[in-house]
């Protein structure tokens, strides 16, 4: 039974080092390649759930992320960089090695965070808990860095493999919860992709200065 | 005191085992890349005669060399030894165990990196003075990822000696660990920057301005060149057998082990590292070298490793069990 929840836990850190690698990649490509990386490893710590918890319902939630987010979204992201016909480059607002200090030092508060206030609470969980809280942040984090709404996007979809790595770990989340996050991540990509191609047909470019200006932050 | 008499015989051994074995070590190496391109490669004991060369030959020395670049071989050499004497190669509970701990192994290093920039600016040239530069920037990179590996094992094992760090990997119970894996990793791009192999450095060519080791030797020759070329290889040696005693230590001797079992924990040894030294070449035929300015960012991943590692390690209680 440990070596189920050392696999589990193996998992998760691989799914952090995913998101601390989609912090340092400088292509496009790679950046989508990473994320449905990701993904296959959310639907893999799932499915281990799933089977050595005896919980079989979450094998569909495996099956939709690794469906969802390992194969059609990356596909429908490299769909929408090539019709942009977007530059390969990401373009980042803070260099790879403070991205890297802040994502550590993120990760940190996120494991002190969850240690220290679930510390009544069954251990596994709060383990499960403190990494996918660092994925969530890590999400974020890249949100923030990154200036093309398409790494954004990625960022926001490797903040949500967090957050379904969280809901597996807790019991009682049911079906029908995860089912409907997993479908309204879906209509979030058709939105953003609705918007983006709205975007760039009205200021010929996907950059976020664009807001910056109308807000009057920049001159 | 007839015990402690064999305890330091086999030091003795280890210490002569190490050097004589770490040419040939480099030897494998450059004959499995050679096999690699469809060569046929110099003979294994290649690096063998290369030094009784060198040792024969004149060494010529620069007009305004001072005692530093003289002296500066030996000293690396002596600092080399003793870390490679120190690991524990192929048994445990050696003569000079106590002395076998990680920190001071990368201190001994340091100095010995530390004298070879000295060296390599002594002379004045511009190659000696970029490498040295270089040299310096891959160390403080490396070193503290290099620290964050040491405290992930210490946390593991709750030392940071050595032998006991792999008795203790040993005795344990299976599991795994995901801390060791990342630390793994994060211990192999320190390994590779630190000994100037591929991706950060090209061991095989002096003709590059992208060059670091060879950059800061090159004005050596020589019986000078003949030190340093063997404590590059002892550097090797020692990488390959801390890599061996810390993620593969089965197969040792124990500490109170008879010379027979000591033989064939030499055997284990000896064939773990000439499997190491395949791999290597095999990892520096299949990828280019990295610009030297990507490098920051080879060793950045190195030290993001070692960190996950340290928090994975507090995370799941690995730490002090």
């Amino acid at each position: 039974m440990t070596h189920a929840y050392e696999v589990s836990r193996f998992l998760a850190g691989l799914m952090l080092l995913a998101s601390f690698s989609l912090l340092c990649q400088d292509r496009l490509a790679a950046v989508l390649n990473t994320f449905a990386a990701q993904a296959v490893l959310l639907s893999m710590a799932v499915g281990w759930e799933a089977w050595t918890q005896d919980r079989p319902h979450l094998f569909i939630t495996a099956a939709l992320a690794l469906g969802l987010k390992a194969i059609i979204i990356p596909v429908a992201l490299r769909r929408m960089v090539d019709r942009l016909g977007l530059t390969r480059g990401v373009d980042k607002v803070v260099g790879v090695g403070s991205t890297l200090m802040i994502g550590l030092a993120l990760t940190s508060l996120a494991l002190l965070l969850v240690l220290r206030v679930t510390a009544s609470a069954e251990s596994f969980t709060r383990e499960g808990l403190a990494l996918a809280l660092a994925i969530v942040l890590l999400g974020l984090l890249m949100m923030i860095t990154r200036r093309s709404v398409v790494t954004q996007i990625v960022g926001f979809m490797s903040l949500e493999n967090g957050l379904i790595l969280a809901a597996t770990g807790a019991r009682g989340m049911p079906l029908v919860v995860e089912i409907s996050v997993a479908f309204s991540v879906l209509i979030a990509l058709l939105v953003f992709g609705v918007f983006v191609f709205d975007i760039h047909d009205r200021f010929e470019g996907v950059g976020v200065e664009a807001i910056e200006r109308v807000r009057g932050d920049r001159e | 005191m007839r015990e402690s008499l064999v305890l330091l015989a086999g030091q003795l051994v280890q210490m002569v085992l190490v050097v004589l074995i770490a040419p040939g070590i480099t030897g494998v190496v450059r004959r499995v890349k050679a096999r690699f391109m469809r060569r046929r490669g110099a003979p294994i004991i290649q690096p063998y005669l290369d030094l009784i060369k060198l040792a024969r030959k004149e060494s010529v020395i620069a007009e305004n060399a001072s005692w530093l670049f003289r002296g500066a071989p030996y000293a690396i050499f002596a600092f080399t030894w003793v870390a490679a004497a120190l690991v524990p190669t192929f048994a445990a509970g050696l003569m000079f165990n106590w002395a076998a701990d990680v920190v001071a192994l990368v201190a001994l290093l340091g100095a010995a990196r530390a004298l070879l920039a000295l060296a390599g600016m002594d002379i004045g040239t511009s190659f000696g003075g970029i490498g040295a530069s270089r040299e310096m920037m891959i160390a403080t990179l490396a070193e503290p990822a290099m620290l964050m590996v040491v405290l992930t094992l210490a946390l593991t094992a709750g030392t940071t000696r050595l032998p006991e760090v792999a008795s203790f990997l040993i005795s344990a119970p299976f599991a795994v660990r995901a801390s060791l894996a990342l630390a793994l990793f994060a211990f192999l791009i320190v390994a590779l920057a630190e000994n100037a192999r591929i991706p950060v450095d090209n061991p095989a060519t002096h003709l590059e301005l992208t060059m670091v080791h060879e950059a800061m030797v090159l004005e050596y020759s020589g019986r000078h060149l003949a030190m340093i070329e063997l404590a590059a290889q002892l550097k090797l040696v020692l990488y390959l057998s801390l890599i061996i005693c810390l993620f593969a230590p089965f197969g040792k001797a124990a500490a109170e082990a008879s010379p027979l079992i000591w033989a064939l924990g030499a055997t284990t040894l000896f064939l773990k590292l000439v499997a190491g030294a395949m791999m290597l070449g095999a990892w520096e035929v299949s990828i280019a070298k990295m610009r030297v300015f990507r490098v920051p960012e080879f060793l950045g991943g190195a030290f993001v490793f070692a960190f996950i590692a340290i928090l994975l390690a507090f995370l799941t209680g690995e730490a002090l069990q």
